[in-house]
């Protein structure tokens, strides 16, 4: 989230559009419900299903699973047409006004440098020209028809509501009321918030999805206020944790990268990461990349981390592919090219695509460790369940070791919510049996590990042998060991550069945060940008503060939120080019003529001139990103692309088949059906009384939800003769299942390109351990091909086909 | 204010003016022993309570664990009821309907509490020692590390990493482990490293 859940109070108008907050995230949609009774907020879903957000919305949308892009497209079109622009705004924050190179363009749904037998671009062209002075080039006036907006204009101008209703099935009408909606909020006082979930980022083109909404949200200048901003209610509650600490293929924590191949030593891999300012005056806080990657190599390998050896880059291993992301590693897996897996806390067999191929791939494993506070499916995938997990037994050769972790309840650390909150929580219960604390296993892996390498040599033992471990108990480092390393301390005596006589921070001290750290080794920092979450001052995560300063929503004292404990990212943008609050009620920061001063830690430089400093601080523009570059595989502006199953073919283009840039491995392609022999649109989704495939082991939910059931719409019950709860096969290409049908009015058929599409709803919450009843996921059903930047698997829109049948016999 | 404690206070101090003063004044004594004996007696009594977050969404909502036990003075804590936290910014004291149960999850028959191995082609598991399963992990470990790292690609040019073994890592574990988990992974060279965060 760029803003918080306390936030979305200031709102007035919120969208959920790709979630489902009031059912997935209960308590914090109650900030919704607030909204709507203290400010009069209004709130529109757009979903293929009424769901229960929708139930209480004062406008609801139908849509097709898959063409989010479409309808967000047209509703930028409907703002550009309409003069529903916040100007001041989006010619000083934005790259509107930037020229883009002359030989970029776009037609039949393809950028410049699309390379199908590659299914890659060549991105070169997707760039700004750049002037004689360095800097890129810039038309304030918009009146350049190479400059960004016109692109844009252009570039959105098919996607008319015609064309909306043919695409996304959603008729003329609505779409026009929902933009219409929307585009009020385009006044420097009327702010709209964006919440989304997993209904945007599991498509093959997720990024996009969320990316168009942001350019939407620029528009209209609803970025960096109060009661605006992105927010991505995230799945999970340390998703987020997890994702900025960097636990993935191509990470270092803080959104740091591994290096790759081609950059064979640290210069090289400096190189590219200059960070070089695109406009005059501009922060470009990347351009501290070093000192960040250096704390890290130094909290990471201490001594043997020094300026002769390049601060050991070449401990870190180099990638030869973009990423090992899961579905690559299954396919290697499937390929018999990996030998003994990991899973901690992660229920595989349930959670990735074509439960068949993850089934055969777990198959050829020589041996798996699973570590779990539950009895999952994945530790038990070798067993036979009957029809529920049919597999020979004896003919799976897996070792597996199940070993048992403590709970959320029995351990003290810190979680990250999806507003950046770094809460600390405390151990409350002993553990059950003999289950121990992940740091304690982690501990004692990583200890033996050394210790047979210490004895007996081996490949490459140095980055082993020499890792940081000067922990009081070398067993099991305490959670608050670990948050101080995280957030870094000086390794040497830190002295003022301007004045070396003067002591800026003892050695050994916790620094104070990530504008200390250094690129010469004098600092040491796990994850920067979590920094100042446990310096001098103490563990700042376990604050309780509840106070809320002017009735901001912001709680500056509960907790910490990274960075910096700023509580709305990018919140210079709430205030216009002199400094002053766009929406004086709404005042989040202001310029008092010297600094900047208000109820949130400043997002800029805190003497920064307004007039001067663009406020996204990140980017070497100093401007938000309306074109992207060569920033995203896909194309620097965002295009409505089918699923890559879909009931009907691509309008626009009807030779593109999915996401061009997709990446799909040789066997799953001939596993894609077409709508003739799978008519019906699926999805996957949540269930309020469940969480995942844990709180079926709970007897309250699983009395609350004791059945798997798919849901289907009258009209399509009425077609195929099924009764409601009665048992019904679902299947796709790859796999089958049986489950109750829960006939409803909340999903009905929409027309696409003039044909009758039908959605059938699978919600996500069974399987063959625990104490709801036996049944299946989605995961039998999905294709194995994920978003073509980040890989996450299309498990929001695919194709089934349905008919009646018996109940499963009981096993 | 601390809503728990002045509820509790109220609910002792009424209990004790009930039973001290009105039904004894009147000569009720035995219909004051049968009553009493009749009312559950309330059941955070004596409990340690712990400030924790639910570990399910990331709405991460405030949370109280009533256990019997106090594990900061080395004894074991039975958790008897977890509730919302109501000074807890967020959610206020409420929870859903996953929040509400979640005693359940800490107390679910299928936890985990012994360390397994089911053998190849085996179909049970068999409990073994801690130390039997750490040993045993870390030599597949290094059997396999020793037999495939890749020092360095056709180039020469070193690249230090370890492609057939993978490691996934969670959702729902702290920061702290996360960060753990991420030194000792890395250190080893492991690239298939991944978590739920692209799932």
């Amino acid at each position: 989230m760029t803003n918080s859940w306390t936030d979305i109070r200031n709102t007035d108008l919120v969208i959920i559009m790709g979630g489902n907050a009031a059912e997935a995230h209960p308590c914090g949609f109650k900030w919704v419900t607030e909204a709507k009774a203290t400010r009069g907020a209004k709130l529109i879903v757009v979903d293929p299903r009424f769901t229960r957000s929708a139930s209480v919305s004062d406008f609801y949308a139908p849509i097709r699973q898959g063409t989010d892009i479409a309808f967000l497209l047209g509703v930028i079109n409907y703002c550009m047409l309409n003069n529903k622009v916040q100007w001041e705004y989006l010619k000083a924050f934005t790259n509107a006004a930037y020229l883009v190179n002359e030989g970029f363009t776009y037609q039949d749904g393809l950028f410049t440098g699309y390379d199908p037998n590659k299914r890659d671009y060549d991105r070169s062209t997707w760039e700004y020209q750049i002037g004689l002075d360095g800097f890129a080039m810039v038309d304030e006036t918009l009146q350049n028809p190479r400059c960004v907006w016109n692109l844009l204009k252009a570039h959105v101008a098919a996607y008319t509501p015609e064309m909306v209703e043919r695409i996304c099935g959603t008729p003329k009408d609505k779409f026009l009321k929902v933009a219409e909606m929307i585009s009020e909020c385009s006044t420097p006082t009327k702010t709209m918030t964006s919440m989304y979930a997993l209904g945007w980022t599991q498509h093959s083109k997720g990024s996009q999805n969320i990316r168009t909404m942001a350019m939407l949200q620029l528009i209209l200048g609803n970025i960096g206020v109060r009661g605006g901003g992105m927010n991505a209610l995230r799945g999970h509650s340390n998703i987020q944790g997890l994702t900025d600490v960097g636990l993935m293929s191509n990470l270092l924590p803080g959104y740091l990268n591994i290096p790759v191949e081609k950059e064979k030593d640290f210069g090289t891999y400096m190189a590219s990461r200059a960070f070089k300012p695109l406009r005059p005056n501009q922060t470009s806080y990347w351009q501290n990349y070093k000192k960040f990657f250096v704390s890290f190599q130094k909290a990471m390998w201490g001594d043997a981390a020094n300026a002769e050896n390049e601060f050991a880059y070449h401990y870190l291993p180099k990638l030869d592919v973009p990423q090992y992301d899961v579905l690559r590693v299954f396919e290697m897996m499937h390929d018999g090219a990996i030998n003994g897996y990991f899973c901690q806390g992660f229920n595989a067999l349930l959670a990735f695509p074509n439960r068949k191929k993850v089934t055969e791939s777990l198959s050829k494993l020589k041996w798996l460790v699973v570590m779990d506070p539950l009895d999952t499916e994945t530790s038990r995938f070798w067993e036979n369940h009957g029809q529920y997990n049919d597999v020979d037994t004896a003919s799976i050769q897996t070792e597996v070791i199940q070993l048992p972790t403590t709970c959320f309840a029995e351990e003290d650390g810190s979680l990250t919510n999806s507003g950046r909150w770094l809460q600390w929580h405390w151990a409350g219960g002993t553990p059950p049996g003999e289950a121990r604390h992940d740091n304690w296993i982690m501990g004692q892996l990583y200890r033996r590990l050394r210790a047979l390498y210490e004895k007996e040599g081996g490949a490459y033992p140095d980055p082993i042998l020499k890792l940081t471990w000067n922990y009081q108990n070398p067993d099991e480092p305490t959670p608050e060991e670990l948050a101080k390393e995280i957030n870094g301390y000086a390794v040497e005596t830190l002295h003022d550069p301007a004045d070396p006589t003067k002591v800026v921070l003892e050695k050994g001290k916790q620094v104070v945060n990530f504008s200390v750290l250094r690129d010469d080794g004098s600092t040491a920092c796990g994850c920067w940008i979590y920094s100042g979450c446990f310096n001098e001052a103490g563990n700042n995560m376990a604050r309780r503060d509840n106070a809320d300063p002017g009735d901001t929503g912001a709680y500056p004292g509960w907790t910490f939120a990274w960075p910096l404990n700023r509580r709305i990212l990018y919140n210079r943008a709430s205030a216009d080019l002199q400094g002053k609050p766009w929406d004086p009620s709404r005042k989040l920061l202001e310029w008092d003529g010297e600094k900047w001063t208000g109820y949130d830690v400043p997002d800029i430089a805190p003497t920064a001139k307004p007039d001067v400093v663009g406020p996204f601080i990140m980017n070497q523009e100093g401007t938000a990103r309306l074109f992207v570059r060569g920033l995203m595989r896909d194309g620097p502006f965002p295009v409505h692309y089918e699923p890559f199953e879909a009931p009907i073919e691509n309008v626009m283009a009807p030779k593109i088949r999915g996401n061009p840039v997709a990446r799909v491995f040789k066997d799953d392609l001939a596993q894609f059906a077409t709508s003739e022999e799978f008519p019906y649109a699926a999805t996957s989704y949540r269930l309020t009384e469940h969480f995942h495939y844990w709180t079926k082991h709970n007897w309250v939910n699983s009395v609350l939800q004791p059945e798997f059931f798919v849901e289907l719409s009258e009209q399509l019950a009425a077609e195929k003769g099924i009764a409601d709860g009665s048992w019904v096969r679902v299947w796709s290409k790859r796999g089958s299942v049986k489950a109750k049908a829960m006939v409803t009015k909340r999903i009905k058929p929409l027309v696409c390109n003039g044909k009758t599409v039908h959605v059938i709803g699978i919600p996500l919450h069974w399987g063959f351990m625990g104490r709801a009843l036996k049944g299946w996921g989605p995961n039998s059903l999905t294709p194995f091909v994920g978003d073509a930047n980040i890989e996450t698997p299309e498990y929001k829109a695919f194709l089934v086909n349905i008919e009646p049948t018996t109940a499963p016999v009981t096993s | 204010m601390n809503v728990e404690l002045s509820r509790r206070g109220f609910l002792t101090a009424a209990g004790v003016g009930v039973g001290g003063t009105a039904l004894g004044a009147f000569g009720f004594g035995d219909l004051e022993v049968a009553h009493a004996a009749a009312i559950r007696p309330f059941k955070l009594v004596n409990t340690m309570e712990t400030r924790n977050t639910c570990p399910y969404c990331s709405v991460a909502c405030g949370v109280i664990l009533y256990s019997k036990g106090d594990l900061r003075k080395g004894e074991n804590a039975d958790i008897i009821h977890i509730e919302g936290d109501a000074d807890h910014p967020t959610n206020r004291g409420t929870l859903c309907p996953k929040g509400s149960a979640l005693k359940d999850f800490v107390k679910s028959e299928t936890r985990l509490r012994y360390p397994m191995l089911r053998k190849p082609g085996s179909s049970t598991f068999e409990r073994i020692s801690w130390d039997q399963a750490l040993d045993r992990v870390a030599r597949l470990m290094k059997t396999d590390r020793d037999a495939n790292f890749i020092s360095a690609n056709k180039d020469g040019i070193p690249v230090n990493r370890w492609t057939t073994v993978g490691f996934l890592a969670a959702s729902a574990t702290t920061n702290e482990t996360a960060y753990l988990t991420y030194k000792v992974v890395r250190s080893t060279g492991i690239v298939c490293f991944d978590n739920q965060a692209r799932v």
